[in-house]
């Protein structure tokens, strides 16, 4: 195999496992929308790190983490809901990205690649930042995990018992930020969503606690990544595309698992 | 306002919609922060908590053994000890969404348990509880405060069983209206008119009086300052 190839497949196996677990909270607390935000602030990312000469995936995180933070600060103000917020939030930094995009000649040429991605340019730096976003992530989620869950169960319950309600929000809103930005290097703007949220939707159907759906979804997301990569090898389709595609096979497949009714078992 | 809770003692906040019980509560456990003056807990104040309503979303799949042991880990055989002492069946391993109404409400009572409180927050603990179950659940609570030797307080309108199982009654109505032993409450002028003649009635035993009157727009007005009786509140 050649060595893009296997770059590839690493980007994207690393990006699938710091999606998966990201990706169920963000189902069990529907914030589906907050990641479709995060993720169209990214084009102003790339381009201003283009304009001021930086690493660009290092300016879309910086402008991710930026962008979680008005959104909290933003949340306390009772006059707007949050669904409109977002929208106003997300189509600003995109509209403000595209006006950054329009001063840089070279840019245009590579804008398809950041709006759909290009797995296949993963390079070494790409490689080492996404396994170091995963370790991250999976490492805050561990350590937060009970409090995560408690709140994704009831906020009120969980800030009776002690959860600092408020901190856990921002930390997970900046996991979602950090998942967002090394899956566009995957999958595209346009689709890094997905990568997050369906294979989560397609674990659902096969587990019974929230611990075995984040493996779950992690495994359904890294089998996707390989699938959709061999796919576009054997029959010359785009790779980010057709992971995507893969990961929705999986949740209809899913569709077909019928829903336990309530039995008795063993805890 | 003023609202003590003492060790062993279940006092109930009764009051219509919108009096104002769910804001309290929720002041009192430090979710909202009161636009003015202070909540001081107890140093070592343990709080178990059950909320009104939780809503049990199939998307989340979570057993009840999960359930319980969010707000404090414990080991199974704990687990299955607490759920005997609500009186639940074994239900550890079933589905949270799943369970009955009045199975939620006393896994609820569980989880609140298992921190070990020395005060229990209980809001609208027979929501959805089937009518021959709340008096068992009002019972179960009684208990509850007997073995643990807990205060407990209460939002409820079920005004019947308030009155058999409650120490004191706080009356609501964006502020608090009346308070006392619940024979005592039942009479005050002001429960009276805020729950209609006839409930009293039923459930009265005999008369107090009261130390303020209502304006047209509920506020309160003082007919009398100083109130002798240990049973009213100060405004403020």
């Amino acid at each position: 195999m050649e060595d893009f190839f296997l770059r590839a497949l690493g980007g994207g196996i690393g990006a699938a496992l710091a999606a998966g677990p990201v990706g169920c909270f963000v189902i069990w607390r529907r914030m589906a929308y907050f990641g479709t935000a995060l993720a169209h602030a990214v084009l102003l990312g790339i381009a201003l790190g283009f304009l001021l000469d930086i690493e660009p995936i290092l300016a879309v995180f910086a402008i991710c983490f930026l962008l979680a933070g008005c959104l909290v600060l933003l949340e306390r103000q009772r006059y707007t809901s949050v669904d409109a917020l977002l929208g106003v939030l997300a189509h600003a930094v995109f509209a403000a990205g595209l006006v950054v995009v329009a001063f840089m000649e070279r840019m245009r040429v590579d804008l398809i690649g950041y709006l759909f991605g290009d797995i296949l340019s993963v390079g070494a730096f790409d490689l080492a930042l996404i396994f170091g976003t995963a370790a991250v992530v999976t490492a805050v989620l561990s350590w937060q995990w009970r409090n995560l869950l408690a709140m994704a169960v009831n906020q009120d319950l969980a800030a009776v018992e002690g959860v600092p309600v408020e901190r856990i929000r921002l930390l997970l809103l900046f996991l979602l930020a950090a998942v967002i930005a090394v899956g566009m290097k995957i999958v595209g703007m346009l689709l890094v969503v997905a990568l997050v949220i369906i294979p989560a939707a397609a674990a659902r159907r096969m587990v019974t606690t929230p611990e075995q759906m984040a493996v779950a979804a992690t495994a359904i997301g890294v089998v996707s990544v390989i699938v959709g990569l061999f796919v576009s090898l054997e029959w010359d389709i785009p790779a980010g595309p057709g992971i995507v595609l893969a990961a929705s096979l999986a949740f209809a497949g899913s569709l077909l698992i019928p829903v336990r009714g309530r039995s008795r078992r063993d805890g | 306002m003023d609202l003590a809770v003492r060790a062993g003692e279940i006092v109930t906040l009764v009051g219509l919609n919108g009096a104002g019980k769910s804001t309290l509560i929720r002041v009192i456990l430090g979710i909202m922060k009161p636009d003015d003056g202070a909540v001081i807990q107890a140093p070592g104040l343990r709080i178990g908590y059950s909320p009104q309503h939780v809503h049990r979303d199939p998307i989340l799949p979570m057993t009840v053994r999960r359930f319980l042991t969010l707000g404090a880990p414990s080991p199974r055989k704990k687990l299955e000890e607490v759920l005997d002492e609500v009186g639940a069946d074994p239900i550890l391993g079933y589905p949270l969404a799943e369970i009955s109404g009045g199975e939620m409400q006393r896994v609820l009572l569980a989880r609140a348990l298992l921190r070990e409180p020395n005060l229990l927050v209980l809001d609208e603990p027979l929501a959805g509880v089937d009518v021959t179950s709340q008096s068992e659940l009002y019972q179960l609570i009684s208990d509850i405060r007997d073995r643990h030797g807990c205060g407990v307080l209460l939002v409820s309108h079920d005004l019947h069983l308030v009155m058999a199982a409650t120490d004191t009654v706080v009356c609501l109505n964006r502020h608090v209206c009346c308070t006392g032993r619940p024979q005592t409450v039942l009479r005050d002028p002001e429960f009276i008119s805020l729950f209609g003649p006839h409930l009293s009635e039923t459930l009265a035993v005999y008369q107090h009086s009261h130390d303020h009157r209502h304006d047209a727009l509920g506020e309160p007005l003082r007919t009398h300052d100083a109130a002798s009786d240990g049973d009213f509140h100060r405004q403020g």
